[in-house]
């Protein structure tokens, strides 16, 4: 399993545990990553804006893929649906491609239709499997309980992704956490979105939306909410003091990338997981792991 | 509002655009906003209006308001649609016509700048990298040449330097 690993904007600058999780979870299941310093923007941030060039940014990313014989990974659900939207697009639409390629020719690219991309959670459910990953579990979650959050851009739009998941009840990261033998708790509106997407157009909106969830997960009970997608992340572990001061609430829910809780399974040093890294302490959370 | 001041095409100018397409198709049931959750705190982001104030052809209002600009983007509407409208893909239809009226919300003219300069929206600076390097992950070049030769392709760029209004 070789990878062009697509990091995206977020993840190096704010969820660098997250990176860092999911490279040691990957070298340890036999994922390689190819680092592409070449790399830019999957396109979605500008999709508003102008979607022409949205997408010759997504096509661009695509062709470099393509030029390196790889598939694309990402880390950022939003990266996996705009670059995944794109490349079928792509692949299917030789008019589209045509006109796509007359201007990345300008910058001397060219996209033939070739790549193909997977989200890394995709790419531990489909290539790997819970099953295998159960049996490389060397340290068991047992006694813990996690929220999932899958992020809607993992899941939608469910015709891009082929459907590979039901974009209202999906199962995939439960089943991943319950491999790891944590227990997974349900929640009201559990698809709710995080409101990432639109925090630099009305904070008092997406925040809102935020502070729902975290409603919802801590009338649950849980040890932690688990994701997969560093702008969910974001809002719900760094903005969790900035939504328990605006509404006058406290939480103190951890918010652990799936990756992290992998490595904690898999017996990896939790050193090199980046778990000082979450912004609300996970130090609780370990001392009932030891 | 009087009719002459309605625009009867408009609907026919948002179907050219992509994601547009479908437009016509709905037929006002209201499932986009009974699972929308930025509706679900902000009464005034009112998916099923917006279209049918873009159908009855409200040109103006449509494309001058802020509420287009809150779509979360979270396809909830577009996978419950029964008309598969693409609601998510007919906002972003009315922002693209909207930039092209100048009508563009400040935030979305940072993000530009952000991304056609630097070819990412996230910046990186010497301290990210420098971060980065402690914990062992490679260092990411802080702009992108090929991304800003694209921007003035497509003419990107001149929206950037000019900032756009709210």
């Amino acid at each position: 399993m070789k990878y062009a690993f697509f990091p995206g904007c977020l993840t190096p600058v704010m969820a660098r545990h997250y990176e860092l999780s999911t490279r040691k979870v990957a070298k340890k299941l036999g994922v390689k990553f190819i680092d592409v310093e070449d790399f830019a923007c999957c396109g979605f941030p500008i999709m508003s804006v102008d979607q022409e060039t949205a997408l010759l940014m997504a096509a661009r990313n695509l062709s470099i893929a393509e030029g390196l014989g790889l598939d694309i990974c990402t880390l950022c659900n939003g990266c996996a649906s705009t670059l995944t939207e794109a490349s079928k697009k792509l692949m299917h639409n030789d008019r589209l491609r045509e006109k796509v390629n007359e201007k990345l020719e300008k910058i001397g690219r060219t996209y033939k239709g070739n790549a193909r991309v997977k989200h890394f959670a995709r790419v531990l459910y489909e290539d790997i499997g819970p099953e295998k990953i159960k049996s490389q579990v060397k340290k068991s979650l047992e006694g813990l309980k996690f929220a999932s959050h899958y992020g809607c851009h993992y899941l939608k739009p469910s015709d891009v992704y082929d459907k590979f998941e039901d974009p209202e009840f999906p199962r995939s990261l439960d089943e991943l956490i319950s491999a790891l033998g944590a227990e997974t708790v349900e929640y009201e509106e559990k698809m709710q979105c995080c409101g990432g997407v639109i925090l630099d157009i009305d904070d008092k909106i997406a925040l809102a939306m935020t502070q729902k969830k975290l409603d919802h997960v801590k009338a649950a009970g849980t040890d932690a909410i688990i994701l997969i997608c560093p702008l969910c992340g974001s809002m719900y572990d760094r903005n969790q003091r900035v939504v328990e001061r605006r509404f006058n609430v406290a939480y103190n829910i951890p918010v652990l990338y799936y990756t992290q809780v992998l490595g904690l399974a898999l017996g990896l040093d939790p050193k090199g997981l980046g778990l000082d890294l979450n912004r609300v302490k996970t130090s609780d959370l370990l001392s009932k792991l030891a | 509002m009087v009719i002459t001041k309605l625009d009867p095409k408009f609907k026919d100018e948002v179907t050219k655009v992509p994601g547009g397409q479908n437009i016509k198709r709905c037929f006002q049931c209201g499932t986009c906003n009974v699972g929308c959750p930025v509706r679900e705190i902000e009464e005034k982001y009112n998916p099923r209006k917006i279209i049918r104030m873009t159908v009855l052809g409200m040109r103006d209002r449509v494309l001058s308001s802020d509420f287009i600009w809150l779509c979360s983007a979270c396809y909830t509407c577009q996978e419950r649609c029964p008309q598969d409208v693409r609601i998510p893909e007919v906002m972003n239809a009315l922002k693209n016509l909207a930039v092209k009226e100048g009508y563009i919300h400040s935030s979305f003219a940072k993000r530009v700048e952000l991304v056609g300069t630097q070819g990412r929206l996230f910046p990186i600076s010497q301290f990210d990298n420098t971060k980065r390097k402690e914990l062992g992950l490679p260092q990411i070049p802080p702009e992108n040449k090929e991304v800003q030769e694209l921007f003035k392709l497509t003419g990107l760029n001149k929206l950037s330097s000019t900032g756009g209004g709210e």
